[in-house]
C-alpha cells in the first residue's frame, strides 16, 4: 500500500476496540462448546472409579451382545456380556491418559531438540534438524507401525511410537522461535552476565517459548488420541484384558453385522473427545492470531461497499471535468471505530490535465484514488457518502458491470510497487495482453502485436524477449513501464497514479515522469497523480490538491502553490523538499504525527503542529475558501494574509 | 526445468539412502533372537546358530547392512517366512493395491479440498464458509476407521449400495467397474481426514493471497471477478497448497493401514499389520521400506510442481 489508511490503526490500536483473551474465547461459541464438552469428558473420566458402575472386565454370558437402554445396561453389553457404559468410561480414560501422556512426551524431547538446534545454531543445529527431518520422511503412521513392530504391540509401545513420530512437530516450531529469540538483546546480556548457555536457555528463553509448545500440544493432543486408537484398533497397543476407546472399536468389528453398537460407541466416543479438543484448540488459535484479531484476513470484495444516502448525493460542480469528485468520504470500520480515511474531498481533473494530490501516509490521497473504481478493500474500507463523476456518470450508483467495464477501460491505475502490484506467476507479457483482452477481443496474433507495440511505447528494449520474462526477472524501472503500459492498453480517459515512483530510484522515476508527461501530452489523458512528493509534483503537475487528516487543505495551479503556499502545512511540505529530484525526502521532518483518523480534532487537523496556530482554530468547522475559482485553502490565517485576521 | 527435476532427483538419493539406514537400524534393533523367532523356543542351539550364520546375522552390523543394500540393489529384500515366497514380489504387489487406493483418495481429498477452500474463502463469513468450516472440522476430527465401519454399515449392510470388504468380487469380478465399485467406500473414508486439512489450508492461503496488491491490480484492469479468484488468486494459492498435498499424500498412504484393515483392501497397510503380529519382521522391513520411497517421490512430485507453478524457485 502506498498511503496507510488501513495501517493507520495497527499503529495506534485503540484500547477498547480489544477484548481480553478470555472474552473472545467465550464469545466464540463453538469454543465455549469444546470447552464444556471436552471439561465434562474430563471430569467424568477422572471420577470414573468413584462412579456406581459394573465392573468393565466382568464377563455375563448370559447377557451378551444387550442393545442400548438394556435394563441395567444403558449402552448395552459386548460380546463377552460386559457393561459397555462401564467399559466406555474406563476406555476414556486410557485413552485420555495415553494420549495426553504422549503428548507431553513429544513436547518434551521436541521441544528439547528445538531449543538446543535453534540456540546452539551452527553444525549441532543441522545434525539435530537433519535427523528430524529424516524422521519426517517417513510416512507418520508408517514410522509408528515401525516402531510397535519392534517394540512388540502394547499399549504402552503404542504411547513411545505415537510420542516419537510427534517429535518433530514440536522440535520444528520450536526451533524456529528459539534461533529468532537467540539473537536478542535480553539474551546477549544473560551471556554477557556470565550465565552459562543452560542458564539462558531454561531462564531466558524457555519461558518465551513456552506459548509456542502449549498452542503446539493442544493442536497435536486430538491426533495423538486419534492415532494411539488407531494402534489399538489394529491390535498393537491396548492387549486384553486392558482396554482404550480404539481396543474397544476393533473388538466391535469383529460383530459389526450382528452388534453394530458395540463399535459405534467407542468410536462415537473418539469422535467427540477429538472435536472438542479441536473445537477448542481452534477457538484458542483464533483468539491468539493477531491477524484474525485485526480482521487483517478478511477477504476484500470485488467493489467497495457503497453505503450513502440517495438523498445526499450531491450534484456535479458543472466544470467540464473528466472526474469530478464531490464530497467524496470513505471510512474503515476496524472493530467499534471508524476511520474517516476521506472526510469530503472535492477535486476535478480535465481533459488533457494533470491535478496532483500531495500528502503525507496517511492523509488519505490514495484512498481518494482507490475510491474512484471501488479497489477500497471492503471489509473494512466502505464509501459514507459523495460522488464521483465521471464525464457526467456517477461511478457509485453504477453497477458492478459497468464499473468492471471501465476499470482498465476508460480509468486505468498505474501503482507504487510494481514488484508488488504485477502477479508473480504470469509473465509479463500475458499480464499485458490479459489488460488488452479485458476490453478488446482480438486474436493472439492481434494481442501479441499490440502488447509488442505498448512495450516499444513505453521504451522497453527488446520487447520481444521481454514478453516472456517475469516480473522477477525485470528491474524496479522494467516493472514500473510494464505497468505503465498495462493502464494504456486501452486508452484510458483517466490515468490514475498512485505514487507511481516512489519505489524507484531517481534517474528511473525522472525516466518514468518523462515518460508519462509525454503520454498525457500524446493522448491528451486526464492524470490524477497521488505523491507525497513536491519535486515530482513540480515536473509533471498542472494543478495541485493537498490533503491532510483526509482532506483537502491547500488546492490550486502548481506553480502557485510552490511559489506561494498559503496553507502552513503546504509550505513545510514544500519545505522538505531540500532538493527537486532527491530521493528518500524526509517528510517526518514537520514535527509530530498526523492525527489518527478515527478521533478527529474539532476545527482545524493541523492545529497541533501549526506554528501558527491560534485558540480559534480549535472550533468549528473549518470551509476550504476559494480566492479564484481554482485556488483555495482551508486555514484562518492563511500565510501571506497577515493582516487580514 | 529439466535441469532443475534432475538436480532434485539428485538430492533425493541421499535421503533414500537414508531411510535404508534407518529402516535397518530399526530392524537391527530389534530384541530377541530372529532364528529363534522362526523355529520357536523349542529349537536346538545348534540349530538356531545354523540359521544365525545362515541369515548372516553372526556378522558385525555395518557387514550387515552392506549385505543388505546389495541384496536390494539386485531386488532381493529376503524371503518371508509366513508366506514363504519372496517379500519383494509380495511388497509390490500389495503396494499396487495401496497405490489404486491411496492414489484415488489423494485425488478426491485434492479436488474437493481446493474446491471446498477456494469457496470457503470466496464466501469469508457467509453460510457456505460457515457449514464448510464445521464439516471439515467434523471431518478432522473423525476417526477414518470409525467412519469406515459407518459406511460398511450404511451403503454395504443398509442400502447394499457398495460392497463392504475386498478390492474385487470373488466370482466375476476383476474388470474396471467391479474395481471402482470397491474403490467408492474405502477411497471415501481414506480422504476424509486430508481433505479436511487441505481445505483448510487452501482456505487460509487463498485469503492470504486476496489481499495481495496484484489481485487489485487484476481488478483494476477489469477482469472479471471469476477471472481474479480463479486465475489469479488460486495459482497464487496453489503454491503453497502443494507442498501440503505432498505431505498429506504421506498421511493417506500411512491411514491406508487402517482403511485396508477395515475393508480388508489387499494393500500393503493390512500386510503389514499382519506381519507385525506374526512377527515376520523381513516383510515389515520391506514393506516400509517402499512405502517411505515412494513418500520421498511424491514429495519429490509435489516440490518439481511447485516449482512449475512458480517461476521465482527456479
Amino acid at each position: 500500500m502506498t498511503d496507510a489508511p488501513a495501517n493507520a490503526p495497527a499503529k495506534a490500536p485503540p484500547k477498547s476496540a480489544r477484548p481480553g483473551t478470555l472474552a473472545l474465547l467465550l464469545n466464540n461459541s463453538l469454543a465455549t462448546v469444546g470447552l464444556i464438552v471436552l471439561a465434562v469428558i474430563c471430569l467424568v473420566a477422572l471420577a470414573t472409579p468413584l462412579l456406581p458402575l459394573a465392573d468393565p472386565d466382568a464377563t455375563a454370558p448370559a447377557d451378551r451382545l444387550l442393545p442400548v437402554f438394556s435394563d441395567g445396561h444403558l449402552l448395552g453389553t459386548d460380546h463377552l456380556g460386559r457393561d459397555l457404559l462401564s467399559r466406555l468410561l474406563w476406555g476414556t480414560r486410557v485413552s485420555l491418559a495415553v494420549g495426553v501422556s504422549a503428548t507431553l512426551i513429544a513436547a518434551f524431547f521436541g521441544s528439547l531438540f528445538g531449543l538446543v538446534a535453534g540456540y546452539a545454531g551452527g553444525r549441532t543445529d543441522t545434525v539435530i534438524m537433519r535427523g528430524i527431518d529424516m524422521v519426517m520422511a517417513f510416512p507418520y503412521i508408517l514410522l509408528a507401525l515401525a516402531i510397535v513392530a519392534v517394540l512388540g504391540p502394547g499399549l504402552l509401545n503404542a504411547l513411545y511410537a505415537i510420542a516419537l513420530v510427534n517429535i518433530p512437530f514440536f522440535a520444528r516450531n520450536i526451533r524456529g522461535i528459539t534461533s529468532g529469540l537467540a539473537r536478542r538483546e535480553f539474551v546477549d546480556a544473560a551471556r554477557l552476565s556470565g550465565k552459562s548457555p543452560v542458564q539462558i536457555l531454561f531462564i531466558e528463553i524457555l519461558p518465551n517459548v513456552l506459548p509456542v509448545i502449549v498452542i503446539t500440544m493442544s493442536t497435536t493432543v486430538g491426533w495423538m488420541i486419534l492415532e494411539t486408537a488407531g494402534l489399538s484398533f489394529l491390535g498393537l497397543g491396548a492387549q486384553p484384558p486392558q482396554a482404550d476407546l480404539g481396543s474397544m472399536l476393533g473388538e466391535g468389528r469383529k460383530i459389526l453385522f450382528t452388534a453394530p453398537h458395540v463399535s459405534i460407541i467407542p468410536g462415537l466416543m473418539i469422535f467427540v473427545l477429538v472435536m472438542s479438543i479441536n473445537l477448542f484448540g481452534d477457538g484458542v488459535r483464533d483468539v491468539l492470531d493477531p491477524r484474525l484479531r485485526a480482521g487483517s484476513l478478511s477477504r476484500p470484495v470485488a467493489r467497495t461497499a457503497v453505503a450513502r444516502e440517495k438523498a445526499e448525493i450531491p450534484p456535479p460542480s458543472g466544470v467540464p471535468a473528466v472526474l469530478d469528485l464531490k464530497g467524496l468520504r470513505t471510512e474503515f470500520r476496524i472493530g467499534s471505530s471508524v476511520y474517516k480515511a476521506v472526510g469530503g474531498v472535492d477535486l476535478h481533473v480535465r481533459q488533457g490535465e494533470c491535478l496532483g494530490v500531495v500528502g503525507e501516509s496517511g492523509s488519505g490521497k490514495s484512498v481518494t484514488a482507490m475510491s474512484v473504481m471501488g479497489l477500497v478493500p471492503t471489509p473494512p474500507g466502505k464509501i459514507a457518502g459523495g460522488a464521483a463523476y465521471l464525464e457526467g456518470e456517477d461511478l457509485f450508483s453504477a453497477g458492478d458491470g459497468r464499473i468492471r467495464h471501465l476499470r482498465g477501460g476508460a480509468v486505468a491505475y498505474v501503482f507504487q510497487d510494481p514488484l508488488s502490484t504485477l502477479h508473480p506467476l504470469f509473465t509479463v507479457g500475458d499480464q499485458l495482453k490479459e489488460a488488452i483482452k479485458a476490453h478488446q477481443p482480438l486474436s493472439r496474433a492481434k494481442l501479441k502485436e499490440k502488447a509488442l507495440k505498448l512495450l516499444s511505447l513505453v521504451r522497453i528494449p527488446n520487447p520481444r524477449e521481454r514478453l516472456a520474462a517475469y516480473p522477477h526477472e525485470l528491474s524496479g524501472g522494467m516493472r514500473q513501464r510494464v505497468c505503465i503500459a498495462m493502464a494504456l492498453a486501452n486508452d484510458a480517459k483517466l490515468l490514475i497514479a498512485d505514487e507511481p515512483t516512489t519505489a524507484l530510484d531517481v534517474t528511473v522515476q525522472a525516466q518514468v515522469l518523462t515518460l508519462m508527461n509525454g503520454l498525457r501530452r500524446e493522448r491528451n489523458a486526464a492524470i490524477l497523480f497521488i505523491t507525497h512528493d513536491f519535486g515530482v509534483v513540480s515536473a509533471i503537475c498542472d494543478r495541485v490538491a493537498v490533503m491532510y487528516a483526509g482532506r483537502i487543505v491547500e488546492t490550486g495551479t502548481t506553480s502557485e502553490i510552490l511559489e506561494n503556499p498559503r496553507h502552513p502545512y503546504t509550505a513545510r511540505l514544500i519545505e522538505c523538499v531540500p532538493v527537486l529530484g532527491e530521493p528518500e525526502r524526509r517528510l517526518d521532518a514537520i514535527e509530530g504525527r498526523p492525527p489518527v483518523v478515527n478521533n478527529l480534532p474539532e476545527g482545524c487537523a493541523f492545529a497541533d503542529r501549526c506554528p501558527r496556530v491560534r485558540p480559534e482554530c480549535r472550533s468549528g468547522e473549518l470551509e476550504l475558501k476559494f480566492s479564484a475559482p481554482e485556488r483555495g485553502v482551508r486555514c484562518l490565517y492563511p500565510l501571506g494574509e497577515e493582516g487580514a485576521a | 526445468m529439466a535441469f532443475y527435476i534432475a538436480r532434485r532427483l539428485l538430492a533425493a538419493i541421499p535421503v533414500l539412502f537414508g531411510l535404508t539406514v534407518i529402516v535397518f537400524l530399526i530392524m537391527a534393533m530389534i530384541p530377541g533372537d530372529p532364528a529363534t523367532a522362526i523355529l520357536g523356543s523349542y529349537a536346538t542351539p545348534e540349530n538356531v546358530a545354523r540359521l544365525n550364520a545362515q541369515l548372516g546375522l553372526d556378522k558385525s552390523l555395518l557387514q550387515q547392512y552392506f549385505i543388505w543394500i546389495g541384496n536390494l540393489f539386485h531386488g532381493d529384500l529376503g524371503r518371508s517366512y509366513t508366506l514363504n515366497r519372496p517379500v519383494l514380489d509380495e511388497v509390490l504387489e500389495r503396494f499396487s493395491a495401496t497405490l489404486t487406493l491411496a492414489g484415488t483418495s489423494l485425488v478426491l481429498c485434492s479436488i474437493f479440498g481446493l474446491l471446498a477452500g477456494i469457496v470457503s474463502a470466496v464466501r469469508q463469513y457467509g453460510w457456505a464458509d460457515k457449514i464448510i468450516t464445521f464439516v471439515v472440522l467434523i471431518g478432522i476430527s473423525t476417526p477414518s476407521f470409525w467412519l469406515g465401519l459407518l459406511l460398511i454399515l450404511a451403503f454395504a449392510v443398509k442400502l447394499r449400495l457398495f460392497p463392504a470388504s475386498g478390492m474385487f468380487a470373488i466370482y466375476g469380478g476383476g474388470d474396471l467397474p467391479d474395481l471402482l465399485r470397491h474403490l467408492v467406500l474405502p477411497a471415501l473414508s481414506l480422504s476424509v481426514v486430508a481433505t479436511g486439512v487441505i481445505a483448510r489450508l487452501t482456505r487460509t492461503a487463498m485469503l492470504e493471497v486476496l489481499r495481495q496488491d496484484y489481485i487489485r491490480t487484476a481488478r483494476a484492469k477489469g477482469l472479471s471477478e471469476r477471472k481474479v479468484i480463479y486465475k489469479h488468486a488460486f495459482k497464487a494459492a496453489l503454491v503453497s497448497v502443494v507442498p501440503v498435498i505432498g505431505i498429506q499424500a504421506g498421511f493417506v498412504i500411512g491411514g491406508a493401514v487402517y482403511i485396508e484393515t477395515v475393508f480388508q483392501w489387499p494393500g500393503i497397510g493390512s500386510m503389514l499389520v499382519t506381519a507385525i503380529s506374526t512377527r515376520d519382521l523381513l516383510l515389515v522391513q520391506g514393506g516400509v521400506l517402499v512405502v517411505a520411497a515412494a513418500y520421498v517421490l511424491f514429495n519429490l512430485v509435489a516440490d518439481v510442481v511447485q516449482t512449475m507453478l512458480d517461476p521465482r524457485l527456479r
